[in-house]
């Protein structure tokens, strides 16, 4: 006990000291939380209907936001396969902070979740024995059963990695790879298991397609890592972690592959609604064209496709992609096109038009919007957090008291 | 109590835009508060997160597994505070089905005539939130003489008197499906179908995920998107746990065939309320009922029936 206050006493000072521009991050973190969580308040107080969510159009940017970060955690993960066959070394601080990333992004879907929910007070009808939990009919069960391990095993690999590394030890590997190599699955499972939520139920056809989740993962891999290279910049600069130029350039063509298969399934949906001219058209031609007069998704859709068309383009091409301008350019491009793709322009058609055949355009009202900033912020702030205590360990500057730095 | 025809108070597809939308919200909203101020004595009340009635309600279990007792002590504390609050002698029964009845719909679009008094008989009935939001389980929808394709429909038609020439009218509410999506979709169980066929909802359990919403494909589920408001002089106090009790914000809810009528044998609002008896109810496993006469003499079809959801709403063209 002693020994984890001792820990403890020593994050504290971790967390609270720092550059003048960790102190400028942080504040404008927390300032965009404190005004996320004022809105809540209102949300609470009034309920759901602050939103701009109704029954025609009953899941709005919440399970947008919700869908999008599903698949940084996917991705943030599964970095460990080119990290192992590239040979990044050292695999494991790219494994770390790709876990720490992971940990980030599942905190953020858990309170989208949350902060969607009419109830948010009756979570304990999910867990099993206290609850009902309708496992394993409901897919929604199934995401919250992967949810949680994931985020539980994200918490474990990194979480022993740096108490070992804390008291001057190793890892024991024998231990550990099975987790990491079971991280992988564990990725693949929590974004398939979310694209089968969509998938599974014909009442919403523009979401009960094959092609769903092999889209999920394939954008998945295109957002987790761009927002890992960005990153991986910043760490290195400003912290003693060394990060090879190769690995955030492989990184950019493993993303730029991702994003070629994106495109591809995009082109073949597309390809099949319009050539196959059925009702089911209709969702799509809501988003690239718009129906009936409503065309509020058609400039952010194309906006998406420019991005993502664009940033593709620079990373295919090496000398683009290895041009550090070029390359954060289209990280930061793919980023918010896939965010696009991914969150209202996949949740929106969804339900546009209604099953019965009504055009109602949802669009989000500014307590959504604070809310939803809010919660990223508080993502944010989780893994600066995360990674001002975790690169002290890994580079050797935050060691038990009184132990020699190996 | 008769009514005049009503225009629906929600906004036409046709002419709304993402602006109106945005004026219309602040001016709800504006009209909400204003709104909830004059009916919080009339019977809304706050019902969300931060105002849990009780400790026992927080923790009451699924209804469905519930004992004899529990279920009592529940339904006394409801009618106790319903009554309270609506300032009526509120009744909140827990009927059971029938043994053996397997309740059955059958809608003769050759009758209906799109004049919408099902819908509101159902509200008074049900105990619906009349705004923010407003709740209607019944959608009727108009469609061109020569097409059934949904996209074609519109359900905000207001002409002067129907039925107009060159249309037919088809009202949609929630199919009681034997396979029904919903069900599958719910993490909780929050929703499930009874022995007599009536897919219900224990608003107490939902946690309001709305993912039953989703998986809906004929629109039958409506949310509670913030306070219901019911002003008291309208409340029904004759309520069944599953049916028409006063709901809370945050819960997903729907037709129940009437639940606190159809098992005590009476005919659900909507049913009695047709002034052309277009409406047809009763129970498929009695050969003398007038469903099964239809079922087994008429041409019955059912609605997305590709999606082998197996609706117990049949429609006809009688």
């Amino acid at each position: 006990m002693a020994n984890f206050m001792e820990f403890f006493v020593g994050t504290v000072k971790l967390v609270f000291v720092g550059s003048k521009r960790y102190y400028a991050w942080m504040a404008f973190l927390i300032v965009l939380a404190a005004i996320g969580l004022a809105a809540w308040s209102q949300q609470l107080s009034d309920g759901l209907i602050v939103t701009g969510m109704r029954d025609p159009v009953s899941w709005g940017i919440y399970i947008g936001n919700f869908t999008f970060l599903v698949g940084v955690a996917a991705a943030a993960v599964l970095l460990v396969i080119p990290a192992y066959i590239y040979k990044w070394g050292p695999i494991k601080e790219i494994v770390l902070l790709g876990e720490l990333l992971a940990v980030s992004a599942i905190c953020m879907c858990l309170m989208f979740v949350t902060f969607d929910l009419g109830h948010p007070e009756r979570f304990w009808h999910l867990i099993p024995g206290l609850g009902i939990f309708n496992f394993p009919v409901s897919m929604l069960s199934w995401d919250v059963v992967v949810l949680n391990m994931y985020l539980a095993l994200n918490l474990c690999v990194p979480v022993y990695i740096l108490w070992k590394a804390y008291h001057n030890e190793h890892p024991n590997y024998k231990i550990l790879w099975p987790f990491i190599i079971f991280s992988v699955p564990a990725a693949v499972s929590i974004h398939t298991v979310t694209a089968f939520l969509y998938s599974a139920f014909p009442a919403r056809a523009f979401w009960n397609a094959s092609i769903l989740a092999p889209r999920f993962i394939a954008s998945a891999f295109c957002s987790g890592p761009s927002f890992i290279i960005i990153a991986f910049q910043i760490i290195r600069s400003t912290t003693k972690i060394k990060i090879k130029d190769e690995a955030i350039f492989k990184l950019g063509e493993i993303i730029a592959y991702a994003m070629g298969i994106n495109l591809f399934l995009l082109i073949s949906e597309v390809f099949k609604e319009y050539y196959s001219h059925t009702v089911h058209l209709a969702p799509m031609e809501y988003l690239f064209q718009g129906l009936h007069g409503h065309n509020g998704l058609v400039p952010l859709i194309w906006t998406a496709i420019a991005l993502n068309v664009s940033a593709f383009i620079i990373m295919i091409v090496p000398k683009l992609r290895k041009n550090f301008k070029f390359l954060n350019l289209a990280c930061v491009m793919m980023f918010i096109g896939v965010w696009i793709e991914k969150g209202p322009g996949l949740i929106i058609p969804g339900f546009t038009p209604t099953p019965l055949g009504e055009v109602w355009e949802y669009s989000p009202t500014t307590t959504e919007v604070l809310i939803s900033m809010g919660i990223w912020a508080i993502g944010l702030i989780i893994f600066t957090l995360l990674l001002k205590v975790a690169i002290p360990i890994e580079t050797g500057e935050f060691r038990k008291p009184g132990l020699e730095n190996k | 109590m008769s009514k005049d025809k009503k225009t629906v108070t929600t906004v036409n597809p046709r002419t709304a835009s993402r602006r109106k939308f945005m004026k219309g919200l602040a001016g709800t909203a504006i009209g909400a508060t204003l709104a909830g101020k004059a009916m919080a004595s009339a019977g809304s009340k706050k019902s969300g997160f931060l105002t849990i009635n009780s400790l026992e309600e927080y923790l009451q279990k699924n209804y469905r597994e519930m004992t004899k007792e529990e279920k009592a002590q529940v339904l006394a504390r409801m009618e106790k505070e319903y009554s309270e609050r609506y300032g009526k002698d509120v009744k909140v029964k827990d009927t059971e089905p029938i043994d053996g009845v397997k309740f059955t719909y059958a809608l003769d679009l050759n009758r209906c005539i799109g004049c919408r008094r099902c819908v509101y008989a159902c509200v008074d009935e049900n105990n619906q939130s009349r705004e923010n939001p407003q709740v209607q389980y019944i959608k009727v929808l108009q469609f061109e003489n020569g097409t059934m394709d949904f996209e074609e429909s519109n359900r905000y038609y207001n002409p002067e008197q129907v039925p107009e020439e060159g249309k037919y009218y088809m009202p949609v509410q929630c199919q009681h499906c034997e396979k029904a999506p919903c069900v599958k979709a719910c993490p909780i169980k929050a929703t499930w179908t009874e022995d007599d066929g009536i897919v219900v909802v224990d608003y107490n359990w939902c946690i309001g995920c709305r993912y039953c919403m989703a998986a809906c494909p004929y629109e039958g589920r409506s949310f509670n998107w913030g306070d219901p408001h019911l002003p008291a002089e309208e409340m029904n106090p004759n309520t069944h746990y599953l049916g028409n009790r006063p709901r809370m914000r945050g819960v997903v809810e729907k037709c129940t065939f009437c639940i606190q009528r159809s098992r005590e044998g009476r005919y659900p609002a909507c049913v009695e309320i047709c002034p052309v008896g277009a409406r047809k109810f009763g129970d498929m496993n009695d050969p003398t009922s007038e469903v099964r006469y239809i079922f087994e003499h008429k041409r019955v079809f059912r609605i997305k029936e590709d999606l082998l959801t197996e609706p117990k709403f049949f429609y006809f063209f009688g």
